[in-house]
């Protein structure tokens, strides 16, 4: 490299260095701190000098290594192999996962905590399954899926405590109610281009919450629903000691009373129906409708030529994805016996469609790896709360600038016309 | 009667507020065809800035219109550094990707920004003391008198000097004819000699200094900013470019103040609690019946 190069860089670093000042300057430099009356400035510039000497020794790495773009090959062809390696075993790879999380509960090492961890992730990949539907195959953006979810959590809490009904009678009604307003919102919004009906999903979900909030007589406001029934195993409750005429779940099996128990089947409740979800989608991508979702993905005009009606296309894949984000609300209603508005904001949607994004749009096992690594790993990590939503973030541009079509790309569509044209 | 006025006074202000973050999200639309979904937060960014410049010249006890002044330079220039990064990291590297590629960028930059604002300054709301007291009244001799504070006053008589200031820059100078051109056809515009990267940058440049104005309107109007204003703020000034027809300047302005109003005396008529319902909803009726707006182009699907 001659040494013009590298004053070039030097410039240049300096000038990101300046950028970087002024960026972390004000916000990170002046921190401002309420005491007593009024506020207050702490200045923090040693963190500020470590930002700014961070972004400029970076950037000159960068230039003077004008090996980036083979870093980067590097990286993408790691990637590429990793896909094609989980395609040629999908089939092997999804039976070890399975046969593993059968039997998770039941290995030495995993406690209280690892079940409740495991449940999450699980949740999180049933969720990620639904709006899979929505945004991998159909190509829609929902950022609102949050709002069915939370209708779904509702439905069964309002249900569940007012009629007393069981788990498994709310748990489908939940999932009616849940797609129904997925048509309810899908119907007049499908015709939108798809940046504009992002934005109104997310509208949408935002409605869905405030009403949570100010409706009281029904959703009892910003307290939320406490004292859901918990669900009982086909009708024999988890309890130590069962109401008269009753037998409990311990009782009958002659086991010791233990709390575990519950957890348990909460945790193969949530595997069974994420499972159901998976095994749902995979078939219905080889249907006419599965089929017609991913055409009208890849070619919207072309499919209305072909005469593929998009708005009734669309509003099933709305519906369905819906229903599956109901299904997991009312489970998340009877695991945490409370809802309150506080659990269905923004940035659940946000976190949702993240996992789908960034374990590639369309592909069921990259939404696994996605919710274990970004609701797993973070969870080791939860002192560091606020830092791992910057990380989220930052991951969601990274992915998209590099990668844009995921970790595990799985866009193509099922079937081609010859062959297996790239 | 002097309820209305005085809801159309307190509309007018809001709407001024929200027709300056408008702008951005309508130039960036314009220009690249994108939904800036990070701008509310800019927006953000640009509050807190002018909060923080607000504290540091609070203590210097130097005369009013000077602070004013010299706050609202200092945001402008800090929140469009942030403008300006933000175009470079995130959405420059996704020109001509698939069409939601951007959008989600911009979803992952807002929660960025968002978080990251709230790590460095703190998750509580941050009050400020009030910098302007009194104001005008009318109707004195009524039952119910009409305010008209000098604040109210300061943010439009801003708004109205910015928007001309804005409107030249745009229709007179090169500048705004190379803005112009790169809207209508980049590759044309690239091929007459024009930098359309620059031209791009500049774009954010713009939009971000004048959604910081509104933070500081926002700061001032309010007293009281959390991380988190940016995200509601955002979606009403988006409703308002929708509103007046994405993509159009003047409709940006219209629109702003629109639902300022609507939002104002849906709070004062109808529902405290549902006025953000009101703004969502005017955002999924208009996208539905009206998504070119009042004065926007109709939009051409072509293969």
């Amino acid at each position: 490299m001659e040494k013009k190069d590298i004053i070039q860089s030097f410039k240049d670093s300096l000038f990101t260095g300046l950028i970087a000042l002024a960026l972390f300057g004000p916000i990170v430099g002046l921190r401002t701190v309420s005491k007593g009356e009024g506020l207050f400035i702490t200045p923090q510039w040693g963190v500020v000098f470590l930002l700014v000497g961070l972004c400029i020794l970076g950037r000159f790495l960068i230039n003077i290594n004008s090996a980036r773009r083979k870093e980067f090959k590097i990286f993408s062809t790691l990637s590429s192999k990793f896909s094609s390696i989980t395609e040629d075993k999908a089939k092997h790879f999804a039976i070890t996962g399975i046969l593993f999380a059968v039997v998770f509960p039941f290995l030495p090492f995993t406690d209280r905590y690892f079940m409740d961890v495991a449940i999450m992730i699980l949740t999180y990949i049933m969720l990620g399954w639904g709006l899979n539907i929505v945004v991998g195959l159909a190509g829609l953006l929902d950022l609102g899926y949050v709002a069915f979810y939370a209708v779904g959590a509702y439905s069964y809490a309002l249900i569940a405590t007012t009629f007393g009904w069981s788990f498994w009678i709310c748990l489908p009604l939940a999932g009616v109610f849940a797609a129904f307003f997925g048509i309810l919102l899908g119907f007049p919004v499908l015709r939108l281009r798809g940046d504009y009906l992002a934005i109104v999903t997310l509208g949408f979900g935002e409605i869905i919450r405030i009403i949570l909030i100010n409706w009281y007589e029904v959703t009892n406001g910003p307290d939320g629903i406490t004292g859901i029934p918990r669900p009982s195993f086909f009708g024999l409750p988890f309890k130590r000691s069962p109401d008269e005429g009753e037998t409990s779940f311990h009782l009958f099996f002659n086991l010791e009373y233990s709390t575990m128990h519950r957890i348990i089947f909460l945790y193969y409740l949530i595997l069974v129906l994420a499972l159901i979800t998976n095994y749902f989608t995979l078939k219905i991508r080889k249907l006419p409708v599965g089929r017609a979702w991913e055409a009208l993905r890849e070619d919207e005009i072309a499919c209305k030529s072909l005469g593929v009606n998009p708005t009734n296309t669309k509003l099933t894949a709305f519906a369905i994805g819906a229903m599956f984000g109901g299904f997991a609300g009312s489970f998340f209603a009877t695991r945490q016996a409370f809802i309150s508005p506080e659990s269905f904001t923004f940035i659940e949607s946000a976190i949702i469609v993240a996992i789908v994004v960034l374990g590639g749009m369309g592909s069921q096992t990259g939404v696994v790896l996605a919710s274990i690594f970004l609701i797993g790993i973070t969870e080791m990590f939860r002192d560091l709360e606020q830092f791992r939503m910057i990380a989220f973030g930052g991951a969601m541009v990274l992915i998209m600038v590099f990668k844009p079509k995921g970790i595990l790309a799985n866009r193509k569509p099922t079937i081609l016309m010859h062959g297996d044209k790239k | 009667m002097e309820y209305f006025i005085q809801q159309l006074v307190n509309g007018i202000t809001l709407g001024s507020i929200y027709g300056l973050i408008a702008i951005g999200y309508t130039m960036v639309y314009g220009i690249i065809g994108m939904i800036n979904f990070a701008h509310g937060d800019i927006f953000m960014i640009g509050a807190f800035v002018a909060l923080i410049s607000f504290i540091i010249f609070g203590l210097t006890g130097v005369a009013l219109p000077i602070i004013l002044l010299l706050v609202l330079l200092i945001a402008m220039l800090f929140t469009a550094c942030y403008g300006w990064t933000v175009e470079k990291l995130a959405y420059k590297p996704l020109r001509g990707s698939f069409r939601l590629a951007p959008l989600i960028s911009a979803l992952g930059m807002s929660i960025v920004l968002q978080n990251y604002v709230q790590v460095s300054q703190g998750a509580r709301v941050k009050p400020m003391q009030p910098l302007f007291s009194g104001g005008l009244e009318f109707f004195k001799n009524s039952e119910f008198i009409v305010t008209v504070s000098y604040l109210q006053i300061f943010i439009v008589v801003l708004t109205i000097i910015l928007m001309g200031i804005f409107t030249y820059l745009i229709t007179k100078t090169d500048l705004g004819r190379a803005q112009r051109a790169c809207e209508q056809d980049r590759t044309m515009t690239a091929l007459l000699g024009i930098n359309v990267d620059r031209t791009i940058s500049i774009t954010f440049i713009i939009g971000s200094s004048l959604a910081s104005v509104a933070g500081m309107m926002f700061v001032l109007y309010y007293g009281v900013i959390d991380f988190y204003i940016g995200f509601l703020a955002g979606i009403k000034a988006f409703t308002a470019a929708v509103l007046g027809g994405i993509g159009s300047l003047p409709g940006a302005m219209l629109g702003g103040l629109l639902i300022g109003l609507i939002e104002t005396f849906w709070a004062g008529y109808v529902s405290l609690e549902y006025k953000d319902v009101a703004a969502f909803s005017v955002l999924i009726v208009v996208l539905i019946f009206f998504p070119t707006g009042f004065l926007g182009k109709p939009d051409i699907e072509k293969v």
